[in-house]
């Protein structure tokens, strides 16, 4: 049998180079209407009389009585309205939407509608704590009192905006009594789920469809629920096809972001080591909890990085405020601490005048050690090797001796990282329970009928790739389809770095099925996750195993800084991964490159903040995510280390690619200016900060 | 409104139209060319990017009364190409595409480049591409996809 990892080219290549590849905006329907959002003009408090204009003809308004069902999306943590009533707890939060036949009237109609509010002073602050989280390991807080000395310092992170180039967007039309939607999305179901509960209507009333996805990150994960209701509705009440796409403009004041972060933590140092850790972490959330729970567990969970640290005390909250609200985005919390974490282990290094890289190879984990919630890391972890590797093909050590002269303004940094693949926790046995069906057809084809998302990370080649390779058969022969949630069963949602580990590992099942009754004519083959035996995790106490494998990697980034503007020019990058068997090695690299890319510009370029409630960057002009000449040449080293239950051993890497970034090109500014960075993004400003009063 | 005549893709096309109004949208509503994308709608993305006069220019930007009496390709008319065959298959092979939004603009920007300078550096390739974001693949593979398209495509630039 041919080795699953030699790349074969995309099979949406030619659609998407040839620019005949059909996303949302792309799709015309005769008759079809525009719709546009009001929203509100206060962060918080009450609409006390909304006037609506008499509407022309063939113009409606939708909103809150319109809503059949439930008036709320559901998340996860369910408490967002589809259109607000009264309560206004956010800068544009929506109202309703104007639909109609011309852009230009519907924008002239929304001018036209006068709203009264009461308002009143905004939470921008971080102290309304809806979620509280707390967990321990070994002896926990008590290891503080046989410590020789206690380090502690404080890290800060920013937003950070998904910045896909396809902004968000549906399309709904009647089919008879059904209500359907086509759109860029993550996960039909999530949607399909929410508008079962938005318009009360029954499972085979909804139909939801996917387009091409232009980029989603995460950021189409959540959000599009809400969209998806809003048309939903409409769509039931005026019986015609509307369009609803965001502009940029609404799309980044007004879509989930990754969620700010402060995290304060205190080592207890005994015997010139890391003898206990304790951690605070806050999350703002924005004005609705959603998903941010999950993104505060997956932070914590991670709290040691790639290292093993034997006492813990650790704790999180998630904050609400009067600001937007913040969701999912590739890494889902993980990004926050890791780059904490990393710094934190490199600044106790040096606090003990101990070399920093043999300070962290000491404590790096190992096979069998204890994970952060006392769970096993069951599978080999090959990051001693892994480390060699970075440090003789990046030349490591010989430039971070030569740059640390603080005349050079070069520098090098390095971060090691690990991701957990999946669900946190029992999320994927209790919660998600993904089920995926296959078609063996009169014609000797296969058909996946999957709801896993294409989103540019190459899901149709590596699952059509992958069932070809096991049935023995042609790519052509093998059927993938855009998820309909008419034709196929929900294996849950394109997130997590699951799709390949879980849905993969449930479709090669299914395939090795078929294979065995490929004689008989025509016939489908359904499977259920099933979670492994020996894991088990407890989501109160946060013990046990919150992940079946972890994925690992060491990224290497060589840094320029611009002695008068301070200006960081990325010199090179170099990384090693083991994200277990790729089923295609270029596709792992591509997402390797995109993932250092994004993770490299949350930790130096990518600035977003808000002023008063208030988003600050609008725009691709006000929001800087890199260009070709911002990136530099990448290098990729890839280690199989297989995973017993992932399909042909493959782990997770759509987000391990990204949490590694950041520390990395914050630990080569270091290098390059000589101080200690403690937040991110290391902007120019920044920098000149710490050049004045930052410490050595 | 006043009459446009300009060349869009090989062919003569007239309309009587608003010269106000974006080429973009003429583009992608009056002649139903969507290969060109509107990803941020002031020029910065290069999603929208169309050859005018054989340079890369961004379409959202450009108003229709610009365009009379000029040539505009967009990819659809550039897919006819021997030159689209090779920098094709220059993105496939080197791994140049992911979710394929920026993809067109890219192939425009590759065009233009190769156009007027067929053996560019990295750097040069770079500052090329400055003007087309990109979200998924850090660029790495696109450039490299051009650097191979230069090299197999000799003698077509």
């Amino acid at each position: 049998m041919k080795d699953i990892s030699k790349s074969i080219n995309k099979v949406d290549n030619e659609e998407k180079i040839s620019g005949s590849a059909k996303y949302t905006a792309d799709i015309k329907i005769e008759g079809m209407l525009f719709a546009m959002t009001l929203r509100s003009s206060i962060r918080k408090g009450e609409i006390k009389n909304i006037s609506y204009p008499d509407l022309p003809k063939g113009y409606y308004i939708i909103d809150y009585k319109d809503v059949q069902g439930k008036n709320v999306v559901k998340v996860i943590f369910d408490d967002m309205p589809i259109f607000t009533e009264k309560k206004i707890s956010y800068l544009y939060e929506p109202i309703a939407l104007v639909i109609g036949p011309d852009k230009q009237k519907i924008v002239e109609i929304i001018d036209m509608i006068e709203i009264e509010y009461k308002e009143e002073e905004p939470l921008l602050a971080w102290t309304d704590s809806v979620l509280d989280y707390h967990f321990d390991k070994g002896i926990g807080l008590k290891a503080f009192d046989e410590a020789d000395k206690v380090i502690t310092y404080d890290y800060q992170t920013g937003y950070q905006e998904q910045a896909y180039i396809e902004t968000q967007g549906f399309i709904g039309y009647p089919e008879g009594e059904k209500t359907t939607l086509i759109g860029s999305i993550q996960c039909p179901y999530y949607v399909k789920n929410a508008l079962i509960q938005a318009l009360g209507e029954r499972e085979e009333n909804v139909r939801v469809i996917q387009s091409t996805v232009g980029g989603a990150f995460g950021g189409k994960e959540e959000f599009p629920s809400l969209m998806g209701c809003q048309l939903a509705v409409a769509v039931k009440k005026i019986k015609k096809p509307i369009q609803l796409i965001y502009e940029r403009e609404e799309d980044m004041l007004v879509t989930t972001k990754r969620h700010p972060a402060k995290i304060n933590f205190e080592a207890a140092i005994k015997d010139n080591k890391i003898y206990g850790l304790k951690a605070k972490v806050g999350i703002d959330a924005g004005a609705t909890i959603g998903l941010s729970g999950v993104v505060l567990s997956r932070a914590l969970l991670a709290c040691t990085g790639a290292y093993t640290i034997d006492n813990l005390d650790i704790s999180g909250n998630v904050y609400r405020t009067n600001t937007v609200p913040n969701g999912a985005f590739r890494g889902f919390g993980a990004p926050q601490m890791m780059f904490a974490i990393e710094m934190f282990v490199e600044h106790i290094a040096q606090d003990l005048n101990i070399n920093p890289l043999e300070f962290r190879n000491s404590i790096v984990a190992k096979q069998n050690d204890l994970t952060s919630t006392s769970g096993i890391y069951r599978d080999p972890i090959l990051m001693p090797e892994m480390i060699e590797k970075a440090i003789e093909v990046s030349n490591y050590l010989e430039k971070k001796k030569t740059y640390s002269n603080p005349n050079i303004y070069k520098g090098i940094g390095m971060s090691y990282f690990f991701h957990g693949c999946g669900f946190t926790g029992s999320g994927e046995k209790d919660t998600i329970k993904a089920r995926v069906k296959l078609r063996k057809t009169k014609d000797n084809k296969a058909e996946i009928l999957i709801a896993a998302v294409d989103m540019g990370q190459g899901v149709k080649t590596t699952f059509r790739k992958l069932v070809a390779n096991i049935l023995e058969i042609g790519i052509e022969d093998v059927i993938f389809n855009n998820p309909d949630t008419d034709f196929v069963p929900d294996s849950g949602p394109t997130v997590a770095s699951r799709t390949m580990m879980i849905v993969g590992g449930l479709v090669a099942r299914a395939t090795r099925e078929i294979k065995k009754r490929w004689h008989e004519k025509e016939f489908i083959v359904e499977k259920e996750y099933e979670q492994p035996e020996y894991i088990k995790y407890d989501e109160k106490t946060f013990k046990g195993d919150a992940y079946p494998a972890y994925s690992w990697g060491v990224n290497v980034v060589e840094v320029e800084v611009d002695k008068t503007t301070y200006q960081v020019k990325i010199v090179k990058t170099w990384s090693v991964y083991d994200g277990g068997k790729a089923i295609d090695e270029r596709i792992v690299f591509g997402q390797a490159d995109g993932g250092l890319a994004q993770g490299i510009g949350y930790g130096y370029l990518e600035v977003m903040n808000h002023k008063d409630g208030r988003i600050q960057q609008k725009n691709m002009t006000d929001y800087i995510i890199p260009t070709a000449l911002d990136m530099c040449d990448m290098e990729t080293y890839l280690y199989d280390n297989p995973y017993a239950y992932g399909p042909y051993g493959a782990k997770g890497v759509g987000e391990l690619t990204l949490v590694g970034g950041a520390p990395a090109v914050a630990k080569a500014i270091e290098n390059a200016i000589n101080k200690r960075v403690y937040k991110i993004p290391v902007t120019p400003e920044y920098i000149m900060e710490l050049i004045d009063n930052g410490k050595n | 409104m006043a009459k446009i005549k300009f060349k869009l893709n090989d062919k003569t096309v007239e309309l009587e139209s608003d010269i106000n109004r974006r080429l973009l949208d003429v583009l992608r509503d009056d002649f139903s060319l969507t290969g060109p994308k509107e990803g941020c709608g002031e020029g910065e993305c290069g999603a929208c990017a169309v050859l005018l006069n054989q340079k890369i220019v961004n379409s959202c930007c450009t108003p229709l009364a610009n365009v009379d009496g000029q040539e505009i390709v967009t990819i659809e008319g550039f897919s006819k190409t021997k030159r689209y065959q090779i920098i094709k298959d220059a993105f496939s092979e080197m791994g140049g595409v992911q979710c394929g939004f920026c993809t067109p603009g890219m192939v425009i920007a590759a065009e233009s480049l190769l156009n007027k300078n067929p053996h560019p550096t990295d750097q040069e390739i770079r500052i090329a591409l400055s003007g087309n974001l990109c979200r998924c693949t850090g660029y790495n593979m696109i450039v490299k996809a051009i650097k191979k398209a230069a090299k197999d495509g000799e003698g077509l630039w």
